[in-house]
């Protein structure tokens, strides 16, 4: 059992964070980033080309934050690879010490800096969690036997503030019925709207750790309720952004995300903070959320 | 149809840079409803082309450019200009600049770039509609095609890039496919098409180049006697 399936199984709130892989091989940046999250957070996720911009890949990172001593969530996306690539992919980070795997469908490759790319989408989330299944159960997906089977903590993404929502409540229950363990979902800011959600879908009995993104502006916060799908920012969080001076802005980001845990702390399993770069901010989420 | 646009006159042009001599060749069908190679637009073509030098030694629009058997009638009724041509110029899809060019001597020009297949929404205004993947699942999504209106062709869509006016992460200006299904299905009451989890789809009959014959006898016409 992975440590975070332990950490989940336990009961308590769990809380991950994120590292994003660099654009280059200089790693530095990333580790400072990654030390922040050492005993502050169960696991932490490693994001597979994040925005479609080509980086460092999320096995290579996984394997190492594994050497420090970390637990890593590897993120694996269905937009770069085929079904040959992601079942060896899914052997090969088993066998370099990988349990948690956190299935995606992946952002369009028109999104990131190499639009002239060929998206593969030869699987979704779906489908991916599904041939995970398969791989545990001892076969690839053309039904061949595997010698050595590996076993994974399936993880999977849902957007909560999504409108429409039932789509996304159907393909939750999708992903559920195709081998998702546990859920991280996409930014949320609104908890009334995250309980409706939760109300929603708690028959599926799976743990959900609630998505949270620093805000490190006003701007940034009408940039995501603009650009970013299923993401709202509501207007009294805007305008609390907006009063505080530049030197203030980390601190009021810190307490709005502290209140959004404490608001839903009841209702989910954990949180997932996604620090986009302010990983040293962190530990002051989790300690003002008082889960620390 | 076969979606397409003309490239660029000057594209075309250094395609052409040593060729003086060049015959025309249209469709009547989809390059005529796409203005890249009707009578009109070859007429055009002849025009430009003469304004820059170069002499076209005729045309001609077929009525289906991709037919072998009427290609060769109709090469057969130009011989005398192609054959005094140091080129063809096709306006039509590639098909028609392959089905054209296996049967003549000169090299062969694209003249056009074909695009897509898909509806004709209104004049100047086309939308892909149909990829050809080779095993068609519209009867599950309510007749819209995830594989081509879905910027992602996904199975069990739809991902999380969806605006809240339904508009996909990927072009805002395009219906996300998925809450296209997802509205439709609701309406007639078959969610339950959209809940089932779908397998990877078998890309096998997508794999290119594809030849398709008929195999059963009674599938081919008897010849009518004469």
């Amino acid at each position: 059992m992975s440590k975070l399936q332990e950490a989940l199984q336990a009961g308590g709130f769990v809380v991950t964070g994120e590292i994003g892989p660099p654009k280059g091989v200089n790693l530095d940046h990333m580790w400072r980033d990654a030390e922040y999250l050492r005993g502050k957070v169960a696991a932490i996720n490693v994001t597979d080309i994040q925005s479609s911009v080509m980086r460092i890949g999320s096995m290579s990172v996984s394997h190492m934050l594994l050497d420090r001593g970390l637990e890593p969530i590897f993120q694996m996306t269905c937009r770069d690879r085929n079904r040959l690539a992601l079942q060896s992919d899914l052997l090969s980070a088993y066998s370099l010490g990988v349990r948690n795997v956190l299935a995606l469908t992946g952002d369009h490759v028109k999104l990131g800096d190499h639009p002239q790319a060929k998206p593969v989408f030869d699987l979704d989330s779906v489908t991916l969690l599904r041939t995970m299944k398969q791989l545990e159960s001892g076969k690839d997906m053309a039904g061949n036997d595997l010698d050595g089977a590996p076993s994974f903590f399936k993880g999977a993404v849902v957007t909560p503030c999504a409108e429409p929502l039932e789509p996304q409540i159907i393909k939750m229950e999708k992903k559920v019925e195709a081998g998702a363990q546990f859920f991280q979902t996409q930014a949320v800011y609104e908890p009334a709207a995250f309980e409706s959600f939760m109300k929603r879908v708690e028959n599926l009995r799976v743990p959900v750790l609630v998505g949270i993104v620093l805000l490190k502006s006003a701007g940034m916060a009408k940039f995501m309720n603009e650009n970013v799908a299923g993401v709202r920012v509501p207007e009294d969080l805007i305008k609390r952004m907006a009063a505080a001076s530049k030197e203030d802005r980390p601190k009021v980001s810190v307490e709005i995300a502290a209140q959004i845990i404490r608001a839903v702390k009841g209702i989910c399993q954990g949180a997932h903070i996604m620090p986009l770069g302010w990983d040293k901010y962190v530990p002051g989420v989790i300690e003002a959320a008082g889960l620390a | 149809m076969i979606i397409q646009k003309q490239k660029a006159f000057e594209t075309i042009l250094e395609a052409l840079e040593k060729q003086e001599k060049v015959f025309l060749v249209g469709c009547s069908d989809c390059a005529t409803t796409c203005k890249t190679g009707g009578e009109e637009d070859l007429a055009a073509m002849k025009t430009r082309l003469e304004a820059s030098g170069k002499t076209v030694t005729g045309s001609m629009v077929c009525e289906t450019a991709c037919l072998r058997g009427e290609v060769r009638t109709r090469i057969g009724e130009h011989k005398a200009e192609i054959d005094g041509a140091s080129a063809l110029l096709v306006m039509a899809c590639g098909t028609a600049v392959q089905t054209i060019g296996e049967q003549v001597e000169p090299p062969v020009h694209a003249g056009c770039d074909s695009l897509f297949i898909g509806e004709v929404i209104r004049q100047g205004k086309f939308a892909e509609r149909c990829s050809a993947c080779g095993l068609c699942v519209l009867d599950e999504t309510g007749g819209i095609c995830p594989v081509t209106r879905c910027s992602k062709g996904l199975m069990n869509g739809p991902c999380g890039g969806y605006s809240k006016d339904g508009k996909c992460e990927v072009d805002p200006e395009k219906d996300c496919a998925w809450i296209l299904i997802y509205e439709r299905l609701k309406k007639r009451g078959e969610l339950g098409k959209m809940r089932k989890v779908r397998e990877a789809k078998d890309q096998a009959p997508a794999n290119k180049p594809r030849l398709y014959q008929w195999e059963r006898p009674e599938q081919k016409k008897e010849p009518v006697a004469k």
